[in-house]
């Protein structure tokens, strides 16, 4: 088992796979706690449909490098979530729920009807469950996903105490003054750059399990945010690597077997939350 | 005068709830805003508090006061109830408002915060989970919180709702005492004349007729014989010890 694993990592590909599931795992985790407790969760899951839809765009035009007009879509599509979300025209879960399918619907139909490629299921396939994509990175993918990990990682230890007040008690933040529209803001465009980067590694229509499994694990046993939220982190890590290793020496599909072992590690949460 | 209202028009979503609101508050005031369900209070203090901008009319700060140094307790409802959060956690974010270009909180904000829960007898709870906590525990970590956003103005929403009549008195005992002691401003709504008129300085009345004074104007005002006709028998005042 050790030699199997010695050769595959011999490979660059799967040496970089590594590195990049570690920190999208990382980025990805830490924001998971405030979106559940926000009720925010469904919409990392709308969001991941709208990417969905921005990735068979890229497809049709045969783009080398989707990764940026992907970020941009699904970024784009945060920010009118969320601003529908503090009009009355539509409110907020209907306007996710309205967005996620059409954008489900229409990608999968832009795919059908434009595309060049001979499997075109094959490509529905890896594009919602991610099969091979983290295995297929290029350099300058891998560079672009390390990056905006570690971004989101420092920007969230910056804003960490504003995160953290904005998630407790909205009202009183803007009360003593903090700009809750702009953090707001701020976190749902963080939240679509996190969802593109976990669609490399798990697919788009499980991009939400990444997100929320983490936070939702730990808060069954911690108490403070802090540990939570660190605890989260490392768990989201743990779960990654294990993922990764187990598909390479199972052959199973990267995405399904992480999201797998988060749901492990939600039960032994779990269980072990129920004896502290 | 720390806050003054002037024709002040209160409303959301484009509708006028109250109207013509005129009151002013200076320092070491204990106001009680009074009134029915749905007559404007909670809507006033959302105003106040500059979550929502007035309609019509004006609110200055004064006395060395500014608009974000109100601090404020929500009513409990507002607050989730699974959050996994420590009371000292709660209380430090309370020190927020001063935080304008700082990323962490200083090793001074820590102090104060353990200070104000010093101050409210939880300091024993600083570890503990706060969805652990009885409601009277809750409402005192949280106005714990306030105190590390204010020195100067409290804002308590309906702050005994839910409690019981021991952990009431409690609860009123230590607004007093924040009051008389660190000569902090209680801007409280209730919808309890009893309490409101035992421990006030200054009443406003909110509902078709405004009325804003001193408790003993508002006694014996026309509206607020209407209104405390029932209980007058039984309140005490707490200055002189007499019935009203």
């Amino acid at each position: 088992m050790i030699e199997t694993l010695q050769l595959y990592f011999s490979y660059p590909f799967v040496r970089y796979a590594m590195i990049v599931g570690v920190l999208v795992a990382l980025s990805s985790s830490l924001l998971g706690v405030t979106l559940v407790l926000k009720r925010f969760s469904f919409i990392g899951d709308g969001l991941s449909h709208v990417a969905f839809l921005a990735m068979a765009v890229a497809a049709i035009f045969q783009f080398t490098n989707n990764m940026p007009l992907i970020l941009a879509v699904t970024v784009l599509a945060a920010v009118v979530v969320l601003c529908m979300g503090e009009t009355t025209l539509l409110k907020g879960d209907a306007a996710i729920a309205m967005i996620s399918v059409t954008s489900l619907a229409l990608g999968y139909l832009l795919m059908n009807v434009f595309s060049t490629s001979s499997n075109i299921s094959g490509d529905v396939c890896t594009t919602l469950f991610g099969s091979t994509s983290i295995l297929t990175l290029r350099m300058e993918q891998v560079i672009l996903s390390s990056v905006l990990s570690i971004v989101v990682v420092i920007i969230y230890i910056l804003f960490y105490n504003r995160i953290f007040a904005l998630t407790f008690d909205e009202d009183f933040s803007r009360a003593v003054g903090v700009n809750v529209s702009f953090y707001n803001f701020a976190i749902a465009v963080i939240i679509a750059v996190i969802i593109v980067l976990a669609m490399n590694l798990v697919g788009s229509l499980l991009t939400s399990a990444l997100i929320i499994f983490p936070a939702l694990s730990t808060m069954r046993i911690y108490k403070s945010f802090k540990a939570v939220v660190i605890s989260a982190a490392v768990l989201s890590v743990l779960c990654a690597a294990i993922g990764i290793i187990v598909s390479i020496l199972a052959g199973t599909p990267v995405g399904s077997t992480i999201v797998g072992i988060e749901i492990i590690g939600y039960i032994m949460c779990v269980v072990a939350g129920k004896f502290i | 005068m720390q806050i003054v209202c002037k024709n002040l028009k209160v409303g959301y979503e484009g509708q006028v709830v109250r109207d013509n609101i005129n009151f002013t508050v200076e320092k070491g005031n204990y106001l009680c805003i009074v009134g029915e369900n749905g007559s404007g209070k909670s809507t006033l203090m959302k105003t106040l508090l500059s979550l929502q901008k007035p309609m019509g009319g004006s609110i200055e700060f004064g006395d060395g006061l500014n608009a974000n140094e109100i601090g404020y307790l929500p009513q409990q409802s507002t607050v989730k109830r699974d959050f996994p959060a420590t009371n000292f956690e709660i209380v430090l974010s309370g020190c927020l408002g001063h935080n304008k270009n700082k990323f962490f909180y200083s090793a001074k904000q820590k102090e104060m915060a353990l200070n104000a829960m010093k101050e409210l007898r939880i300091d024993g709870f600083r570890k503990r989970c706060f969805r652990e906590l009885s409601g009277g525990q809750q409402q005192r970590v949280l106005l714990a919180r306030a105190l590390c956003a204010t020195e100067k103005v409290l804002l308590l929403d309906e702050p005994v709702a839910g409690l019981d009549p021991k952990v009431t008195a409690e609860m009123y005992e230590l607004v007093k005492e924040l009051n008389t002691k660190r000569g902090i401003t209680i801007i409280m709504i209730s919808h309890d004349l009893n309490d409101a008129l035992k421990y006030a300085t200054h009443i406003l009345h909110i509902g078709n007729d405004i009325f804003f004074g001193t408790k003993k104007e508002y006694l014996n005002s026309e509206i607020g014989k209407q209104f405390t006709s029932e209980l007058r028998d039984n309140i005490i005042c707490e200055t002189c010890g007499k019935k009203l």
